[in-house]
């Protein structure tokens, strides 16, 4: 298990088995393996989630800070989303300075929530232009098995939806301590998804495993969500060399907003 | 004296926390486990024995091991920036010695083991429960062990030695304050191998302390024994 790297033989065992719509788990292309959130993480955190996506398992956390605003809105409030790619996760994983993954992993779960107008950032400022609420999202794979990206997004949004502001003591400062009932400012009704497809030959797959995900030439990440009954793509990434075609591009679009409102109405029991 | 002090969530002196105790948590990990006292949560997975770069750092005469311990983010009140800190890499080269007595790594030249421990919710005693996990984890990825690696932290409050001190007990500060005293030794032998203590405590009831830590460490090494069993019957 100490090397991750996956044959050419395996690589076209996979190609040859997609182009006859066919997974080694019996999963239809499109199929998202099971899934289920819990709320055991840290009681330290203003929210938390922890994501187990078949055998891919993600942990999040939420800290709430004071910050400054930004210049260009100094009524919002501020969010950061970052990510560490843990040794402990994957033999593929290694220490040191950040690698492209593990910077590009919190972006998309950024963007995806961010572009959703999900978190009320106006409802996050304390003292206008000068004091705004920072709310960190903290993600790490526990287990890696492929689809963080989408597994991330998922934890990110449960660990919103059960985060809080904490209260502050008679000084102004923040009581980590003291419990509150002051749940995060979120509209009620968006719920952000992403939805990473990767491309194999000329296979389309969703929700691949670490095998699969290695097997692939390339990546295309969608930030996905709904108001009004309206589905919005808030954001979009590629990734790799290979290109995709129009077609790909429109075969995907249609598939995007069901594959939305299916993982979400899962996804809403456990929230 | 000390069973008259009142610790605060009501234990007796010599009394650990709620121990939850897993094996087998990381199902990439060669070795993986869980290991929590109270509301301190630490995770360990073993990846290894595997080539080790850079060259330079190979030993041809064994294997070596690795250990990186680390809290989340958000395991505890006050955001812990990610990555790694001084007091992190302190945490981890004692590790990496609380451990290494126990293991054989001469079949493995030139290789590494790496140990990956992570906090997840931290309420004082952290290392202890981090070597506890990663002590199962070890042994999970079934290399030439000499015994298991049992660890815990006992310590003072004021004139009251207590095993087990949780984050109120660490800061409590009327009269002798707070002492904490990390141990780790070799399950079935009289071999310390973690000694890090941080407070004010007079030499005898160091030995008081020592032989404390040294008897609840027997229910550390039954829960770890019972988690690993367990584990095992679940591959059946």
């Amino acid at each position: 298990m100490s090397s991750m790297d996956i044959s050419n033989l395996t690589k076209e065992t996979l190609k040859r088995m997609f182009a006859e719509n066919k997974r080694f788990d019996y999963r239809e292309l499109n199929d998202f393996r099971d899934f289920e959130i819990t709320y055991d993480v840290s009681n330290k955190a203003e929210g938390n989630a922890r994501v187990k996506l078949g055998k891919t398992e993600v942990v999040v956390g939420i800290k709430m800070a004071f910050g400054t605003p930004y210049t260009d809105s100094p009524d919002k409030g501020n969010l950061s989303v970052s990510g560490d790619l843990l040794p402990l996760a994957s033999p593929r994983f290694e220490s040191g300075p950040p690698g492209f993954e593990s910077v590009e992993l919190p972006r998309l779960v950024d963007r995806a929530i961010r572009g959703s107008g999900m978190i009320e950032f106006d409802k996050l400022v304390i003292e206008k232009g000068v004091k705004v609420w920072t709310v960190n999202v903290d993600i790490y794979p526990i287990n890696d098995d492929g689809n963080l990206i989408d597994a991330a997004t998922m934890g990110a949004v449960a660990a919103l939806r059960n985060g809080f502001i904490p209260e502050l003591d008679k000084d102004g400062k923040i009581d980590y301590e003291k419990k509150s009932s002051k749940k995060l400012p979120l509209s009620k009704e968006v719920y952000p998804l992403s939805f990473s497809f990767f491309k194999i030959g000329d296979s389309i797959i969703l929700d691949p495993t670490r095998e699969e995900e290695e097997a692939s030439d390339t990546r295309i990440t969608f930030g996905i969500s709904k108001r009004e009954g309206e589905h919005m793509v808030n954001s979009c990434q590629k990734k790799g060399e290979k290109p995709f075609t129009t077609e790909e591009m429109e075969k995907m679009m249609e598939i995007l907003p069901k594959k939305f409102d299916e993982i979400n109405k899962k996804l809403k029991n456990f929230l | 004296m000390s069973k008259e002090f009142k610790r605060p969530d009501g234990r007796k002196h010599n009394e650990l926390r709620k121990i939850t105790a897993k094996v087998g948590v990381i199902p990439n990990a060669d070795g993986s486990a869980l290991f929590a006292f109270g509301d301190t949560v630490a995770i360990a997975a073993v990846y290894g024995p595997r080539q080790l770069h850079p060259q330079h750092m190979q030993n041809p005469a064994k294997g070596i091991l690795r250990c990186t311990y680390d809290l989340l983010s958000f395991s505890v009140y006050d955001r812990k920036k990610p990555g790694p800190s001084r007091r992190s890499m302190e945490i981890s080269k004692v590790t990496e010695w609380a451990l290494e007595p126990a293991i054989d790594l001469s079949e493995f030249p030139n290789q590494v083991v790496d140990v990956q421990i992570y906090i997840l919710q931290a309420d004082a005693g952290t290392r202890t429960a981090g070597i506890n996990a990663a002590s199962m984890a070890l042994a999970q990825a079934g290399l030439p062990m000499k015994d298991l690696v049992v660890s815990v932290a006992v310590g003072k409050n004021d004139k009251h030695i207590l095993a087990d001190l949780n984050k109120e007990e660490e800061d409590y500060e009327e009269g002798e304050g707070a002492t904490d005293f990390a141990i780790a030794k070799l399950a079935n032998y009289d071999e310390l191998t973690l000694m890090q203590m941080d407070g004010k405590i007079q030499p005898k009831r160091v030995n008081e302390a020592v032989r404390l830590g040294i008897e609840v460490c027997k229910e550390v090494y039954e829960a770890q024994k019972k988690a690993l069993k367990d584990c095992v019957m679940e591959e059946k």
